[in-house]
């Protein structure tokens, strides 16, 4: 029997791919792979900050609104920084726009995590309200109209955003450089140690003298850091920011990381699992499509196998199995 | 010469007497049984000892030196540890894990300060083996007996090299024979010259281990005897009242 609820997503997964892979043999074509891959990476970002937000006993309901303010600041900076010096400069518009949007989802995840950290408010009710403020930030600032990049670097954003490293998708490459850089940090980082002790007992881990509301705090920003990045590249991807971009993501971001094993009660999950649960998620829409089942059912279905990745971990731990 | 002592300690929370004129000594390598009905005045003293606030009135020695805690972090500093009933151990970590939470062993690799599995393993294990426990570094703890457990809160103190620890009801909710190895623990931690302050209801533990016992009743100090000289029913009787004093 596999050890964790990783294992069991993996065997679930390729078990899954395979029954695809036979009713529907276009599954396994590079191209149906490619779109796959793509699709799955900006849920899995957002869903590797959501882990860490879940390990550490919390949950992040912003994610989505964060990753369109994002995408539509940097757009609209991208456009600003077109008329100053800084296009001279070859790539500087839209590095400077990304900053920008990048700092603003850490930002919102900061006061995210103070007010969760420090005043002690609900971690749910703290981003359930965040939700709200930073869609409608998004809704005033834009008025409501998508946002395009424009500019000296549209290309140069193309490329970084929706280009290819060796035949890989670079959605993908910053997928799984950031997801290994995240297993090393929670394995290796005594930030990782201490972000597990605060899921697992929180007053516990401040008996012993671990920082508790830092290490709260710094989840809640990687959690904005990564909704704020996704939403860069799925601008990038769609070559637009509209402002509704993301809307309800929130759920499937929170549906793959417990799949991949984050427990909401805190204290476990792993990079690993966050990415898993994505593509788990992923490669059921693209099956109901390409077998042509009626896809009004994969929500169904993507429902049902939540429920049962819980199940399962919970029969686990009581060790039934 | 004592480790901790404790004179004239007065607790009041407004109007509230919880402690009066308690004097209270621990010598080097002692274990001592406080006992007391609940309300007798153990755990404010148990917090007095552990820093957690100051005594209203009466003044702290500890290691030789006159003492006065700010905070928990100053007693553990001096050398004063306390484990709680509930233990404050994370589940879902492993025993080594626990042990060195907040105080990880790190080496440097590239620049960059990580966590050393290895040296922290290895440690927890020797220590674990200094308490004569069967307790192994690597599993959850949440896979632990309840004697496993406090053997790896009590590892904890070793590591911090704790002059005097404060074990709070170690022996309540665990079985017959955890509460043996617990006792046992205990014993351990006296021969490596560790001071014990062991608070608990359990009459007979008490009296299987402890050197001395102090009975606290409505926040006086009614007996402090050493063990050979009193009895389980003198003890109750100061407990409940029906002896004044001995």
């Amino acid at each position: 029997m596999p050890q964790t609820q990783t294992a069991y997503v993996v065997v679930a997964f390729v078990a899954l791919i395979v029954v695809i892979w036979i009713l529907a043999p276009v599954f396994m074509t590079p191209r149906n792979l490619l779109n796959i891959s793509k699709n799955f990476s900006f849920i899995a970002l957002m869903s590797l900050g959501e882990t860490l937000v879940i390990i550490s006993g919390g949950i992040d309901l912003s994610v989505g609104s964060v990753c369109a303010l994002s995408a539509v600041v940097t757009m609209m900076s991208m456009r600003f920084f077109a008329g100053t010096p800084a296009a001279q400069v070859p790539g500087a518009t839209i590095a400077l726009a990304a900053l920008l949007g990048l700092a603003l989802a850490a930002l919102i995840g900061l006061v995210n995590g103070l007010f969760v950290a420090r005043i002690r408010l609900s971690p749910f009710v703290t981003t359930l309200g965040m939700l709200s403020v930073t869609r409608g930030m998004t809704y005033v600032l834009t008025q409501g109209r998508a946002q395009y990049p424009v500019g000296p670097d549209v290309a140069a954003f193309t490329r970084f955003a929706n280009g290819a490293v060796f035949g890989m998708p670079t959605q993908l490459v910053y997928l799984l450089v950031l997801a290994v850089l995240m297993a090393l940090a929670l394995r290796h980082l005594v930030w990782g140690r201490h972000l597990y002790a605060v899921g697992g007992n929180a007053q516990a881990a401040a008996l012993t003298g671990v920082r508790v509301p830092r290490v709260v705090v710094s989840v809640y920003v990687l959690s904005g850091l990564a909704a704020g990045f996704s939403g860069v590249l799925i601008a990038g991807w769609l070559g637009a920011a509209p402002a509704n971009l993301a809307t309800g993501y929130e759920l499937r971001v929170i549906a793959a990381a417990v799949i991949g094993g984050a427990n909401l009660a805190g204290g476990t999950g792993g990079a690993a699992g966050a990415v898993l649960g994505a593509a788990l998620i992923e490669v059921i829409r693209n099956g109901f499509v390409l077998i042509g089942a009626n896809t009004y059912w994969e929500e169904v279905f993507v429902g049902i196998i939540i429920i049962i990745a819980v199940l399962v971990d919970q029969l686990r731990t009581r060790r039934i199995f | 010469m004592s480790l901790l002592e404790l004179r004239g300690i007065r607790m009041e929370y407004g109007a509230i007497r919880a402690l009066a004129e308690v004097d209270f000594a621990v010598a080097p390598g002692e274990i001592v049984g406080l006992i007391g009905d609940n309300g007798a005045g153990k755990s404010t003293l148990v917090k007095i000892i552990a820093g957690n606030f100051p005594p209203t009135h009466g003044t702290m020695h500890f290691d030789g030196h006159e003492v006065r805690f700010r905070g928990p972090q100053d007693a553990r500093n001096a050398g004063i540890e306390v484990v709680y009933q509930d233990l404050a151990l994370c589940d879902n970590l492993s025993g080594a894990a626990n042990v060195f939470l907040g105080r990880e062993l790190r080496r440097q690799v590239a620049g960059l300060s990580i966590m050393d599995h290895t040296a922290m393993t290895h440690r927890a294990a020797q220590l674990f083996a200094e308490l004569k426990s069967e307790t192994r570094p690597e599993p959850l703890v949440r896979t632990l007996s309840g004697g496993q457990r406090q053997a790896v809160a009590i590892a904890r103190t070793r590591l911090a090299a704790a002059k005097l620890v404060l074990l709070d009801e170690p022996t309540a909710s665990i079985s017959v024979r955890q509460v043996a190895e617990v006792l046992d623990l205990m014993r351990r931690m006296r021969d490596h010259g560790q001071s014990v302050i062991f608070i608990s209801h359990a009459m007979p533990h008490i009296f299987a281990v402890a050197d001395r016992i102090t009975v606290l009743r409505r926040g006086r100090k009614v007996a402090d005897k050493p063990m050979g000289t009193t009895s389980p029913e003198e003890v109750t009787a100061l407990i409940t009242g029906a002896v004044e004093r001995a």
